[in-house]
């Protein structure tokens, strides 16, 4: 036998390794019957969240890395869900953009009814004003965004975007799509905007 | 130590919780984060010398008690339980959790089998058990927690063991993993959004690198763990209900398949890490 084919057979075995070293793959259908049956007690409303958005399927099969075609049919789907402001003006107030950035309300099932508006909680992620030094690392830092773009229209609608639906400019993104998902309104959105992008803003002091 | 001694410490380690907790203040947030991880760990080195030093240990003594005293309907104790290890065996059994039960027909975890036996053998209503399972901030574990905090303590020094025999068994730790990576709910969040990466944080709060053996090993043999910020013990069922609640999920039902894959896809990462139960988290 050509010394290839035993490498190759070799290989082969090698990556078969033992049948308890590799978790076996699981059907998609058997997963989604998990989690139907892991929450009968939520109310019907509240069921409505279980379920996946094709994006969300197609990201979880590939662990967020999905191949070209893939990626580009996420972009265009996920382009085609921003919606802009009647004006046009995608700024907004950034000291209300602050509060949002600071808070982590709204949408976890001890929020309802709301005693406040849902929050952007971009600090639990983002390092954006350097005045708080309470921010996470899973996203990049934010510091001094708009001020390193020379605070420019491009960059302000890229932010905008951003903010609205990641996946529109990254596909499988981490980041929620909170316009997109509906948990920011369009008026919050541009808050957020100014405060990442305005040159009062502290993210750029 | 003392227990004035230990009342002394354990208060401090409180105060710069609430303090890392408050704080908003420039320059004062990280130095407390820092702080309060010391004394903590400070702590947790000495629990090991003197583990009564945990208030956990108190549901380890209470869950001891609720296994051993005839309650229920059926005015039985628990001491007739299979915890996989055969009916009553209680040591070295958590170590082995979750695991496939023949009775029952399926994989369970440790709150899952409690629950089991607290119906099969005492006769308690099971939807009743599971209505409300976990305590609110402030308040004491339920009973369920109370005996999962007795159960892996009796485990406590032992390695992290899951058998893997059955395929049920391998099925639920492929779903497991799957489950891991699954992005859902109205943050397109995922357990893998923070828990797929090395020295990530939100916020201040390190995030563990779950599917990471080496540190996967360091944190998962920990829980049950009395939980400073919640001042009670939470089970691993109690702390993944959490998470949901986080990525803004409904309410998970205690002992149902995701959470008991996913507990079995984090102790084969974990695999030989070991159990020291209950643990002490910020």
């Amino acid at each position: 036998m050509p010394a290839i084919f035993l490498v190759a057979l070799l290989t082969a075995l090698l990556y078969a390794g033992p049948a308890d070293a590799q978790a076996p793959a699981i059907d998609a259908a058997r997963m989604e019957a998990a989690v139907k049956r892991s929450w009968t007690q939520a109310s019907p409303e509240w069921q409505a969240r279980l379920g996946q958005d094709e994006t969300m399927v197609v990201c979880s099969e590939h662990r967020n890395s999905p191949p070209p075609a893939v990626a580009d049919a996420i972009l265009a789907r996920e382009r085609a869900s921003i919606k802009y402001p009647a004006d046009g003006k995608l700024m907004g107030d950034w000291k209300k953009g602050q509060k949002l950035a600071q808070s982590g309300y709204g949408g976890r099932f001890t929020d309802y009814p709301p005693r406040t508006e849902n929050g952007g909680n971009c600090y639990a992620c983002h390092q954006l004003s350097s005045n708080e030094l309470s921010f996470g690392t899973l996203g990049p830092s934010l510091l001094e965004y708009g001020k390193i773009r020379k605070f420019s229209d491009a960059d302000v609608k890229a932010v905008y975007d951003r903010i609205y639906n990641p996946q529109a400019a990254v596909a499988c993104a981490s980041m929620p799509r909170l316009g997109a998902g509906g948990h920011l309104s369009i008026e919050q959105i541009k808050d957020l905007v100014a405060y990442v992008m305005s040159p009062d803003s502290p993210v750029n002091k | 130590m003392s227990s004035a001694g230990r009342a002394a410490l354990w208060l401090s380690v409180c105060a710069l919780v609430v303090a890392f907790a408050a704080t908003r203040a420039p320059g004062l947030a990280q130095d407390a984060t820092d702080a309060s991880e010391k004394e903590i760990e400070r702590y947790r080195q000495m629990l090991k010398a003197d583990p009564w030093s945990n208030p956990a240990m108190l549901d380890v003594d209470r869950g001891e008690g609720l296994w051993k005293t005839p309650r229920g309907p059926k005015a039985t104790s628990l001491e007739a339980c299979d915890l996989g290890k055969g009916p009553g065996v209680v040591k070295g059994a958590f170590a082995e959790l979750p695991r496939y039960f023949a009775d029952a027909d399926r994989v369970m975890d440790a709150e899952a089998r409690i629950v089991w036996c607290m119906e099969k053998l005492q006769g308690f209503d099971r939807a009743a058990l599971l209505k409300k399972p976990y305590p609110g901030g402030g308040r004491a574990t339920k009973d369920i927690g109370a005996l999962a905090t007795y159960i892996a303590h009796e485990s406590n020094g032992l390695k992290l063991s899951p058998t893997l025999h059955h395929p049920k068994e391998k099925e639920a730790l492929a779903l497991g993993e799957a489950l891991f990576f699954r992005r859902g709910g109205p943050m397109d969040f995922a357990c893998a959004t923070c828990h797929a990466d090395q020295g990530k944080r939100i916020r201040l709060q390190g995030l563990p690198f779950l599917s990471k053996p080496a540190e996967a090993r360091k944190v998962v043999g920990d829980w049950p763990a009395y939980r400073v910020s919640s001042s009670h013990v939470m089970t691993m069922e109690h702390r993944i209900y959490d998470c949901f609640w986080q990525m803004r999920m409904p309410e998970v039902d205690l002992g149902s398949e995701v959470p008991v894959a996913l507990t079995m896809y984090l102790i084969k990462v974990a695999e030989g890490g070991e159990i020291n139960a209950p643990g002490l988290k910020r």
